[in-house]
């Protein structure tokens, strides 16, 4: 924990758990459609990026859980924090929706991890650099994947093309967010322990924008951008997310599995 | 996960004695039978049943245990549980690889699944109602599939006996950590160790029932051992089960649903109670409690991935003809 002498042991928590929430959470999303997709080489290669953001989201409150000091573990932090706890971005949370939704979410996503992993990579903090270094060849693939598709969705059929068009107006709210800044970020950005959210915007559209220009895809107008997810305010699926999630260690408190 | 004892198969073939007896002789001689080699139609309609039910049935398999995924108790259980969904995914992979050789594809296959003229092992038409569930089904359904699936790794078939080989090491991989899970729960707390003597309850008979039917029952058993597609007995294969398994839920503290379960000294094998083939016949024929929903499952994925399977053919076309049209240009 080198960036601990540098940074309060309460905002590396709360940048932590905002990390590992956005990938547990949406790596629930993904697991979602095990047995249900559109093809079974996309039953394969969902879970597998689903175990990739759960890998991820253990090693990240395993660390979080060392952090804070407080005598939680992995599981009491995804199991017993309550909604207003989560702090994880809404765009990971949003729902399944069709396979176009789905894959461009996921490529929303990796497109913003990538330059973030990247950055954390030289991380002050050791452990998040450890962290990183895995996750870094792990999300290049997400890329790859999600890309793909969003690229013969776009210019596939009439039909995907116009429920990828469909899913880009659908998701546009929710990629601001993915951006912003606080005095978490700042904090983490001034000890060098993450890069500022706003300075991997750049980095996010040079991943995006060459895939969306040939799916032939533009991007939508965002009048009104959603935003209150790292601040626990979530959509009103995220209850239900949560309740499948934890149903078990809600249902029998203090057992072990 | 799983193949089951084989059912409906027609196994008569029509070619004449000598191609027969050709063939035989090179079965006897532990030849391995390629996808392009001469055969009777009999073998090739019989691989092609078998591999595709098997196929099948990790498929529909991925369906009760998906349904645990999200509600697993805990991040490294969960992780495990998606793994092997996942695995079992991939068994389904090669396998309809592995029929492919015979001359038939996944779409007709997966269209015979549907329309129900294929089928897949009945144990995926019963619920699973608890987190036990899942230890139960690794320990016990992966267990039969081993027994199952280890003597099929010297199918006469090539492509499916390698298939296998992989697919073992997998299974057994399962069967542990399912059989850890069970532990767990049956040295936990009195609530879970419920959990753990439910599920075995739920799930004893119809593991047994996997082995497909009564010897003195199955038709077509004689002609595919002759063929080594096979190389035990139904009944053979499920006593290697029950001596197997019995041990090890007695050592866990679990109790077996069957009162006639006993050691018995002279046949080195434990007897036990009659199967209820009623109850086999019912749900191999649709009655099961989950038979309706698996196959609308199976059903909505394949409608509603109708459109991005379309998709990624007309991409690719539209590719290939950009290519071509560069390379007429260039030119
Ligand atoms: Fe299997
Ligand atoms: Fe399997
Ligand atoms: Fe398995």
């Amino acid at each position: 924990m080198a960036g601990a002498s540098t940074v309060s042991r309460q905002a590396l928590t709360a940048f932590l758990l905002r990390l590992a929430d956005d990938h547990l959470v949406l790596g629930h999303r993904l697991s979602e459609w095990c047995g249900h997709a559109p093809m079974l080489e996309e039953d394969l290669a969902m879970p597998n990026m689903a175990l990739d953001l759960l890998g991820q989201a253990r090693a990240l409150y395993q660390y979080a859980a060392t952090v804070e000091g407080a005598g939680r573990d992995e599981d009491q932090l995804a199991y017993l924090r309550r909604e207003r706890e989560f702090s994880n971005c809404l765009m990971a949370e949003r729902e399944n929706g069709d396979f176009a939704h789905t894959m461009l979410r996921q490529l929303y996503f990796a497109a913003f991890m990538e330059p973030a992993w990247q950055a954390m990579l030289s991380s002050s903090d050791e452990a998040l650099a450890g962290i990183a270094a895995k996750a870094v060849k792990e999300v290049a693939y997400h890329i790859r994947h999600a890309g793909e598709w969003v690229v013969r969705l776009g210019d596939g059929t009439e039909e995907s093309t116009r429920r990828m068009k469909a899913a880009v107006e659908a998701l546009a709210p929710y990629v601001d967010e993915l951006f912003e800044s606080d005095d978490v970020t700042a904090a983490m950005a001034e000890a060098g322990i993450a890069a500022d959210p706003a300075a991997l915007r750049p980095a996010f559209d040079a991943i995006v924008g060459p895939i969306f220009a040939e799916a032939g895809l533009d991007w939508a107008d965002v009048p009104y951008g959603q935003t209150g997810g790292r601040k626990g305010m979530h959509g009103e699926a995220m209850g239900y997310l949560l309740a499948d999630l934890q149903f078990m260690q809600r249902s029998y408190p203090g057992a072990a599995w | 996960m799983y193949s089951q004892g084989l059912i409906g198969a027609k196994t008569e073939t029509t070619e004449d004695e000598a191609f027969l007896a050709a063939f035989q002789a090179r079965i006897d001689a532990e030849e391995k039978i390629e996808p392009n080699d001469p055969m009777p139609e009999g073998y090739r309609r019989t691989l092609i049943r078998q591999i595709g039910q098997h196929a099948h049935s990790e498929i529909v398999g991925m369906l009760p245990e998906g349904n645990w995924i999200t509600r697993a108790p805990s991040l490294r259980r969960k992780a495990a549980l998606l793994a092997k969904v996942q695995d079992e995914g991939g068994h389904g992979l090669y396998l309809y690889s592995a029929a492919e050789t015979l001359g038939v594809s996944r779409e007709e296959m997966t269209e015979e699944l549907l329309s129900g003229k294929a089928k897949y092992s009945s144990i995926f038409n019963y619920p699973t109602l608890t987190w036990a569930d899942i230890g139960a089904i690794g320990w016990l359904v992966d267990g039969a599939a081993i027994m199952n699936q280890i003597p099929l790794c010297r199918c006469s078939y090539g492509p499916y006996a390698r298939a296998m080989i992989r697919v073992c090491k997998e299974e057994s991989f399962h069967q542990r950590q399912g059989y850890e899970i069970m532990m767990h729960l049956a040295r936990g707390t009195a609530e879970q160790k419920e959990l753990a003597q439910d599920a075995l309850n739920r799930w004893w008979w119809p593991s047994l029932m996997m082995f497909g039917p009564s010897d003195t029952d199955s038709q077509h058993g004689d002609q595919s051992m002759k063929w080594k597609i096979k190389r035990f007995t139904n009944d053979e294969l499920r006593q290697k089960f029950v001596d197997a398994t019995v041990p090890q839920g007695e050592f866990i503290g679990l109790s077996f649903p069957d009162p006639d379960l006993k050691w018995n000294e002279d046949k080195g094998g434990y007897d036990f109670g009659a199967i209820d083939w009623d109850e086999f016949w019912r749900v191999v024929k649709g009655g099961g409690p989950m038979n309706r929903e698996r196959i609308a499952a199976r059903q909505k994925a394949w409608d509603e991935g109708a459109w991005v399977r379309e998709a990624a053919l007309a991409h690719a076309r539209k590719r290939k003809a950009r290519r071509e049209a560069a390379r007429m240009a260039a030119e």
